[in-house]
């Protein structure tokens, strides 16, 4: 169920340390640059101030309001509207599960289940360990690779619920994993980053994974001759398989 | 009915026509490189040497209507911007793809990022506009990195900038300014409307705007705004290229050109489609090997959850503005997910009825409290607990929201509920007399026939 949480935070917010406050608003000149109206900055903000400390604190609230001339009120208003923007303290592996129909369908509530089960976490809790989030998510653009997991936002398509436990439990290992579509996972806090509008400057990170998955192409590739029709396409097929690769190598590394 | 689609046709070659996706299977197909192999930037160059009118009334001619779901024309919103008034335009896209089932602007943007940034630098030309966003939602991450790197790229080649380089780079002696911010959302389906998308870019709650005044009037700031669809907007730049009687040569009179078909569910290859608008979903189909082995259509969706459900007697109507509109749906986004017999329709409309219930913004009554109402008949009526008479309540419920709401939210969580009553009231009647619902979920699933499934991809 959604967690609700009435009242506002408890006034006066402390304000960040100088040397972050200084950096944060030096981010902060450069995002409300890009608009017209310094208003318009607030969303990339409350991902910046995300950025900073993994969730919206009521710091990151005062921060806001105070660099775009708001009140902690309009600012908290905005902040609770929208459901990218946590409100508590939450693992650097955010672990989306889409429970919409059609992934439900699929087996996405299977795998939900299953994921409760296996981290003994239910909707919207963290691993004692701090590293992952647990939540079901609604229909994030990618109904043809169903059932999807998404982590930190990054594209973990035609999972089973086998493969979406390995992946939970590689994350909790330490080990790297690599999206079916999307860039080998960076923590919350720097995915957040991104989010405020900083580009991701790790080498390769705009490559990972290449052109287009694999149901992206499916159309072009009948539509060139270049594959017959009635072909059942397996999501786990050899063509594209990089999770596989990821978990190979995991079992390799992890053996 | 349809110039290009014949009926009975069933060979891809022939049925099918990439343009925007004719691409994606190049290794870097989202770099400007790979672009410019692909006639990248030529409609661009051809729209600048053009007076801005003059685009608008090619646009216009070529009958592109709009590819997010209502399908207005994209030349008239152009047209209806105001033109000496003193006031800043601005351009917004609308890449908030959120509506279920909905899968094409993501995979585009992911692919071929550059023809967006294209389709909205001969926009600004266009409708006068020296600045212009991109609203993307916060939750596609992978996708928000290759719109970052696009317009890096763009700004680089001069296409976007001050107006000293871009006049120096392209040649041309009259260009403004011309900035592009991406912008990414931070999570609610609202957005996707586009009057909350403004007041969302204006970093306030999401909430619709009550019109008139339409966005082209006061949108952005109270400026003067165009507020367009991802795949409109990138399928400008062919048009300029290829021209309107190309463009015309696919569709119908009033369904003209090319568009991105999104195949889900339980199919045997759900993914990308793109063809002339007026296929079926028949062809669609018989050329991609049909439903999952064993199984049979029983119910889809033409455009997305907000489109009343279709079924098998449908699979022969175009799917074009007018032919799905015909049905009695509607064309919507064209995400077309399918649903087989072991789909439990009311286990299917209860899940989207609580997506509804959880995205209504909460502005107006009959969609804030209407949508909670539906959602406590529904899971009662699935948990087997539910009474004859609460059919009569849900139907009454979703017609005291059906064009009493504020937006179109509130329309589309009664689309699932009227039009699944009308086909499958029956199946509604057997979760109440038999006491909960006759189908097993497990069987539904994408490993449900392959026993060995469950351990696919374990490789050690």
């Amino acid at each position: 169920m959604t967690d609700v949480q009435l009242g506002m935070p408890q006034l006066p917010a402390p304000d960040y340390p100088a040397e972050v406050r200084a950096r944060l608003e030096a981010d902060a000149e450069e995002v409300i640059a890009r608009y017209p109206d310094s208003r318009s900055a607030l969303l990339p903000l409350l991902h910046l101030v995300q950025s900073e400390e993994g969730h919206v604190t009521r710091t990151g609230v005062r921060f806001c309001a105070e660099v775009l001339g708001l009140t902690t009120a309009e600012v908290t208003a905005v902040a609770t509207f929208y459901t990218m923007y946590r409100r508590k303290p939450s693992g650097d592996y955010q672990v989306g599960v889409c429970t919409n129909t059609l992934c439900a369908v699929m087996g996405g509530d299977a795998i939900f289940e299953a994921l409760q089960r296996h981290l003994g976490v239910g909707n919207g809790e963290t691993t004692e360990d701090g590293k992952i989030t647990l939540e079901h998510i609604e229909c994030n653009a990618a109904c043809d690779y169903a059932p999807v997991v998404m982590v930190n936002w990054e594209f973990f398509d035609n999972q089973t619920v086998d493969s979406a436990e390995r992946m939970v439990d590689d994350l909790r290992a330490g080990r790297t994993v690599e999206p079916t579509r999307g860039a080998p996972l960076c923590t919350f806090k720097e995915t957040a980053r991104i989010l405020a509008g900083f580009p991701d400057a790790r080498p390769g990170a705009v490559e990972a994974s290449g052109s287009a998955g694999p149901a992206s192409l499916v159309g072009l590739r009948l539509a060139k001759g270049e594959a017959a029709p009635g072909r059942v396409v397996s999501p786990r097929s050899a063509d594209f398989p990089p999770d596989e690769q990821a978990s190979g190598r995991v079992a390799e590394e992890g053996e | 009915m349809t110039v290009t689609v014949e009926r009975g046709e069933s060979s891809p070659e022939k049925l099918l026509a990439p343009v925007l996706s004719s691409f994606w299977d190049e290794s870097q197909s989202w770099t400007m490189e790979t672009y410019l192999r692909h006639d990248g930037y030529e409609g661009m160059r051809r729209a600048l040497a053009m007076a801005p009118d003059d685009v608008i009334a090619l646009v216009k001619d070529s009958g592109l209507r709009g590819r997010g779901g209502a399908g207005f024309p994209t030349g008239m919103k152009w047209q209806f911007i105001p033109q000496g008034d003193g006031k800043p335009h601005y351009l917004v896209v609308n890449a908030d793809e959120s509506e279920p089932g909905t899968c094409k602007d993501i995979p585009l943007l992911f692919a071929n990022p550059h023809a967006l940034i294209e389709g909205m630098v001969i926009a600004c030309h266009a409708i006068r506009s020296q600045h212009a966003f991109i609203y993307l939602r916060g939750e596609v991450v992978p996708v928000l990195r290759r719109l970052h790197e696009a317009v890096r790229e763009a700004y680089e080649a001069g296409y976007l900038g001050k107006a000293d380089a871009r006049r120096q780079k392209l040649g041309l002696a009259d260009l403004p300014d011309l900035e592009i911010t991406v912008h990414a959302g931070a999570g609610a389906y609202i957005c996707g409307e586009e009057t909350a998308l403004l007041d969302s870019l204006e970093g306030r709650r999401g909430q619709p705007r009550l019109r008139p005044p339409f966005p082209a009037v006061a949108g952005l700031y109270a400026c003067p705004t165009v507020v367009n669809n991802v795949e409109s907007i990138a399928s400008v730049p062919a048009i300029l290229t290829k021209g309107n009687e190309w463009f015309r040569s696919m569709g119908s009179e009033k369904s003209p050109g090319f568009t991105l078909y999104s195949l889900s569910g339980h199919v045997a290859a759900p993914g990308q489609y793109e063809g002339p608008l007026g296929i079926t979903l028949r062809q669609l189909l018989d050329m991609s090997g049909g439903i999952r082995p064993g199984h049979r259509l029983k119910f889809w969706t033409p455009g997305g959850s907000s489109t009343p459900l279709l079924t098998e007697e449908h699979l022969d109507v175009p799917l074009d503005y007018e032919g799905v509109g015909a049905a009695g749906s509607m064309l919507g986004t064209k995400a077309l997910q399918c649903f087989d017999e072991t789909t439990c329709v009311v286990r299917a409309v209860t899940r989207w009825t609580e997506f509804y219930a959880h995205e209504s913004c909460g502005k107006c009554t009959p969609c804030r409290e209407g949508t909670y109402w539906l959602v406590q008949l529904l899971r009662d009526i699935e948990a087997g607990k539910g009474r004859m008479e609460d059919l009569a309540k849900l139907a009454d419920i979703a017609d005291n929201i059906n064009g009493k709401s504020f937006c179109a939210l509130g329309d589309g969580a009664a689309s699932p509920i009227f039009s699944s009553l009308k086909y499958f009231k029956e199946e509604y009647e057997q979760h109440i007399t038999g006491g909960g619902c006759p189908f097993d979920p497990a069987k539904s699933t994408v490993w449900a026939d392959d026993p060995s499934s469950t351990h696919l991809g374990v490789t050690a």
